[in-house]
């Protein structure tokens, strides 16, 4: 009998705002514990929300993104229980009418195939608390700073069918909330949050009942708690077992997930509209602000760089891999005049991507800047360095030794130009070997390759490679 | 409608409200009352009418997203029951 | 001193005839002599007091003084004051000192009135008596045997007995309306959203809405003034022009078309009761009114949607009282369970615990669409009789409660005749409408209330009525014999 695998993903992100969705405390990460709860966040009596206006604006951008509809007109509900991170005994949320209804999302496999995921909606809410333990025996601290940190809950159909599926999509989520710089991304924080409802049915039957997978926060756990969530789920149901509707957290030590202590009875959380607060509308005109001020998706931005750029679609799916890269290559573009596109990018892909990945920094931290990878490229492009010396150049500004110019200058790694000196080097190298010159007359041109390597190492490597070949050729037919 | 016991401790569950086993009765008898007032809503037609949230038909204001908020911990906690280290603190929460 | 009217007062003031000190120690002296036995203020602040009047003494002799600069005030125990307890009459928050003023009380404290104390209410504001509170019954001074009605019915008590000459109401089902018909003094419920709820501790925030309480409509109008005005930390408060109410106070009323509901006066209003509503509605016709009938087909629809929404809103608001970061903590707690449970059924009282179970049920699973969705198609219901008749009227008036003052435990076993006791302020308080009650005349030898509604906005238009209403009547001067 064979299984059919049902996976729909919940993702929090949190949106990049100063302040929280309803109060003027900061949303800073790393704060003293309760230093950016203001009484509206701790709940205080006759406390008043009042909306952040950058969330609307972030989660249209979204939505338009997602191509979702904008809801029009959403409302803040309530949903009621008591839990110590909870202060006011109900979490603001949206729940029937939601700021980003129906919308989708394509993904791409590794073996290259396409796949649109459904969204059924994403809903503004705030963040709750947070509980720490240990701190006086017997007893749990309430730390209340994340508390009404703005969050937008995306919330997938349950259209992936695989642990790979619900990566693919959760990155690109990640990818592209990212991009409209709505979410800074930063899972260990705790800004982008994955939670995964999995459940597995033979095929052609109904959906079988759904486990929870919550909180995981790296890409390579999600994978491997849905794979062992799996294999539980088939395990189970083919020894005559039952799935249990409940929250099960994943041990990446043991790498399985365990059930999660839940009280027998079902919650029941009451929605009903906030009074506090009113209906949201979005106007045409609102959309159309936003659609204004949106940053080009990965997409269309990798398409363009295929069509304006000449570029590989390997490189442009690098490229565009985040916006932080593609920004970058672009702006080294400009700065060498967009003579050599291609140039820059096998630049920016290996050398200056490589090196990043080797320090493990993010592009805004990377010492070198685009105007100095820049001023290296133009070198190369007007021949002053060959592509090899800048590999050398490259390193001594990573290492933060100055410009490229000052760099080349300071060792001395100008490229040989002068006819003359590389005329000499070239009747040297053949003077010290005349049976190799023979055998080239003799036909075997292939010697050639040799003649140039001896005359570029008795250069250091300066010489310009194509008049060595040039002066060669010239001299070996003489 | 009348309750019984078990809606009785269904909805003292729900609002963490306790209802001593010997009060549960006369809690009951007191919603039922009460229920039974509501009971007059159910005869009339309202398949026509929408439901109204908010006596006045505006719109939510927005908020400029400004830090306008300094760190007063130790005032707001100087009325807290219980704190350490400036977490507010509740018995033991087992996850 | 305590007969006079707020703009008399504010003139004694201004020439120096007087002090905002003396003025102050005045109702202090008044309300230590009396207080103990009418149990009207929860708490009263004799220093901060005087140290306001004094403040007040300063600005009037520099001349930036405004009217009400220097008069003294008293609030509901329901707006959060910085640094004073802000108890709600609740075991909750006996312990409560805000670290906050409301709006309101900003307001007043940036013209300068001093603060005398704030007063009793029944618990979270959830009755219509009084009796609920934690610090146990206001009495009503025109007589002690009975309620001053509720929930404000402190703040109504110390009017009616002249322990502050203003003071601050909230208003959800009919909380001054009521008190002011039983106490003999005039309040006003203005439109949902011209005074911010910044800071008043919540009972069903789509309903809450405060507004002033005093001797007369004139006074009212003064007060206004200085409470309603747009407050951007209230998300309902609303953006208006600023409204001067005391500027149609002298106008005429000739032409007025009352509307007067005929379903108001049926079965249940008290016979003497109607009689005083009926006098003091043709006595408006002296005045140059005009009566016309209108019909409010659904106000029997409106006491069982109230009391769904109300207390739904309330099972929610008063979610945030769980004994963790204010307010009342039970001793030694098992668990976080037990810390929730006995902290919540030792703090809070019996009426307050059985709305939120009511509430908590009318929103809980299976019962969301029969009870609260259906009370809201309700209050449109409710609301449209309202807009309908405003086509045919400008105002409507008619009775504030079937019944004069009821007896202290009178209807305490009974929370539904209690509950049925608000049927005509509460159709106001669905439909967010603004209304004032002015003394009449009596019923039993206890005060009675007449009721004027008027569309949305109308609050100037309202005192206007009211104010001309006094012009002819003295029922808003006279006190109770052992209070004059």
């Amino acid at each position: 009998m064979s299984w059919e695998v049902v996976i729909g993903l919940e993702i929090h992100a949190q949106l990049t705002t100063k302040s929280k969705i309803f109060s003027g405390a900061s949303t800073e990460y790393g704060a003293a514990p309760n230093s950016q709860a203001c009484p509206i966040d701790i709940g205080m009596p006759g406390m008043l929300p009042v909306l952040n206006q950058a969330v609307i604006g972030k989660s249209i951008m979204l939505g338009l993104a997602l191509d979702a509809e904008i809801g029009k007109r959403s409302v803040f509900d309530r949903k009621n229980y008591f839990y110590p991170d909870l202060p006011k005994g109900y979490q603001t949320s949206q729940f029937e009418l939601p700021i980003v209804g129906q919308g989708k999302l394509e993904i791409e496999l590794e073996d290259g195939t396409k796949k649109v995921i459904g969204v059924t909606r994403a809903h503004l809410e705030e963040d709750a608390g947070k509980s720490v333990h240990g701190l006086v025996p017997g007893q749990t601290g309430v730390d209340l700073n994340r508390s009404g940190t703005p969050l937008l809950e995306i919330v997938s159909d349950p259209d992936m069918s695989s642990a790979k599926e619900a990566v693919a999509y959760a990155k690109k989520m990640h990818e592209l909330v990212q991009y409209l710089g709505i979410c800074d991304g930063n899972m260990q924080e705790g800004s982008f949050r994955v939670d995964s409802n999995v459940s597995v049915r033979r095929k052609g039957e109904p959906l079988g009942t759904r486990a929870e997978l919550k909180n995981i926060n790296s890409f390579r756990f999600i994978e491997k708690a849905i794979e062992f969530e799996v294999e539980r789920q088939i395990e189970l149901l083919e020894s005559g077992g039952k799935v249990v509707q409940e929250t099960r957290l994943y041990d990446a030590e043991t790498n399985t997930t365990r059930s999660m202590r839940t009280k027998e009875e079902a919650n029941d959380y009451r929605y009903f509209p906030c009074p506090d607060l009113l209906p949201v509308v979005i106007t045409e005109e609102d959309i159309k602000a936003v659609k204004d001020s949106m940053p080009e998706l990965p997409e269309a931005k990798r398409q363009r760089f295929v069509s304006e750029f000449g570029l590989s679609e390997y490189d442009a799916v690098v490229l565009t891999g985040s916006r932080a890269l593609a920004e970058f290559f672009e702006t080294v573009v400009a700065l060498t005049g967009s003579k050599d596109a291609k140039l820059c990018a096998n630049w920016v892909t290996s050398g200056f991507a490589a090196a990043l990945n080797r320090d493990g920094l993010p592009v805004e931290q990377a010492p070198v800047t685009a105007e100095l990878l820049a001023g290296m490229i133009v070198r190369i492009m007007d021949n002053s360095i060959s592509g090899k010396i800048a590999k050398q150049v490259f390193e001594a500004m990573w290492k933060g030794e100055g410009t490229a110019d000052s760099i080349i200058e300071a060792k001395g790694l100008k490229q040989i130009t002068d006819s003359g000196v590389i005329e000499a080097l070239v009747d040297a190298v053949l003077g010290d070997n005349p049976s190799q010159v023979e055998a080239y007359k003799a036909g075997q041109t292939k010697m050639l390759g040799y003649f140039v390597g001896q005359v570029m190492q008795a250069s250091g490597g300066q010489a310009n490679p194509s008049q060595v070949n040039q002066i060669l050729v010239a001299k070996l037919s003489d | 409608m009348s309750l019984g016991k078990t809606e009785v401790e269904y909805i003292s569950r729900l609002t963490q409200i306790d209802v001593q086993e010997n009060q549960i009765e006369s809690v009951a008898k007191k919603l039922s009352n009460i229920l039974e007032l509501f009971a007059q809503m159910e005869a009339v037609d309202t398949e026509e009418v929408a439901p109204m949230a908010h006596p006045l038909d505006a719109v939510q204001r927005l908020r400029p997203d400004a830090v306008t908020e300094v760190d007063q911990h130790e005032r707001l906690q100087a009325i807290a029951p219980a704190v350490a280290e400036a977490y507010y603190l509740v018995p033991q929460v087992i996850e | 001193m305590h007969n006079l009217t707020i703009k008399q007062m504010s003139e004694k003031l201004q020439s120096g005839d007087i002090t905002s000190v003396q003025l102050t120690q005045y109702y202090l002296d008044r309300i230590s002599q009396y207080d103990p036995e009418l149990n009207a203020y929860v708490t009263v602040t004799p220093e901060l007091a005087i140290q306001m009047a004094e403040e007040a003494d300063r600005r009037i002799a520099t001349g930036k003084a405004e009217l009400l600069t220097g008069i003294p005030v008293a609030h509901k125990d329901i707006f959060c004051t910085d640094g004073i307890k802000t108890s709600c009459s609740s075991k909750m928050l006996d312990n409560f000192i805000a670290p906050y003023d409301a709006h309101v009380v900003t307001q007043l404290k940036k013209i300068g009135m001093p603060i005398l104390g704030k007063t009793n209410m029944d618990e979270f504001a959830m009755g219509s008596s009084s009796e609920s509170s934690y610090y146990g019954p206001t009495k009503n001074p025109w007589d002690h045997k009975a309620v001053p009605g509720g929930s404000s019915g402190g703040a109504a008590a110390v009017i009616a007995a002249g322990l502050a000459p203003m003071a601050t109401g909230t208003d959800t089902g009919g909380s001054i309306r009521q008190p002011a018909s039983f106490c003999g003094i005039t309040g006003i419920k203005p439109t949902y959203g011209v005074v911010s709820r910044f800071g008043i501790v919540a009972y069903a925030s789509s309903f809450d809405q405060a507004g002033p309480m005093t001797r007369s409509a004139e006074d009212s109008a003064w007060m206004l003034n200085a409470m309603a005005g747009f407050d951007e930390r209230d998300s309902t408060s609303l953006e208006r022009e600023k409204t001067d109410y005391t500027a149609e106070l002298e106008r005429s009323l000739e032409g007025l078309k009352i509307g007067v509901p005929a379903e108001y006066f049926g079965e249940g209003l008290d016979a003497s009761v109607e009689d005083v509503v009926k006098k003091a509605i043709a006595q408006m016709k002296d005045l140059g009114a005009e009566v016309v009938e209108v019909h409010l087909p659904n106000k029997d629809l409106a006491v069982p949607s109230y009391y769904v929404l109300a207390p739904a809103e309330a099972s929610s608001n008063l979610s945030r009282f769980d004994g963790v970061r204010f307010g009342y903590r039970c001793e030694q707690a098992e668990d976080l369970n037990d810390l929730y449970r006995r902290s919540r059924s030792e703090g809070f009282g019996e009426e307050v615990k059985r709305r939120i179970m009511v509430g908590a049920y009318a929103l809980s699973a299976g019962y969301y669409d029969a009870y609260y969705l259906k009370a809201q198609k309700l209050r449109r219901m409710v609301r449209d009789d309202f807009v309908h008749a405003f086509k045919q009227c400008d105002v409507i008036m008619g009775p504030v409660a079937p019944t004069s003052a009821f007896n202290i435990g009178e209807k305490a076993d009974d929370q539904v005749s209690m509950y049925l006791s608000d049927l005509y302020t509460i159709p106001v308080n669905l439909a967010g409408l603004p209304a004032l009650s002015v003394p009449a005349g009596f019923a039993q030898e206890r005060p009675v209330g007449l009721h004027i509604v008027g569309p949305y906005f109308s609050e100037a238009k309202l005192l206007n009525i009211g104010h001309q209403f006094q012009q002819v009547t003295n029922w808003h001067k006279q006190m109770p014999k052992q209070y004059q």
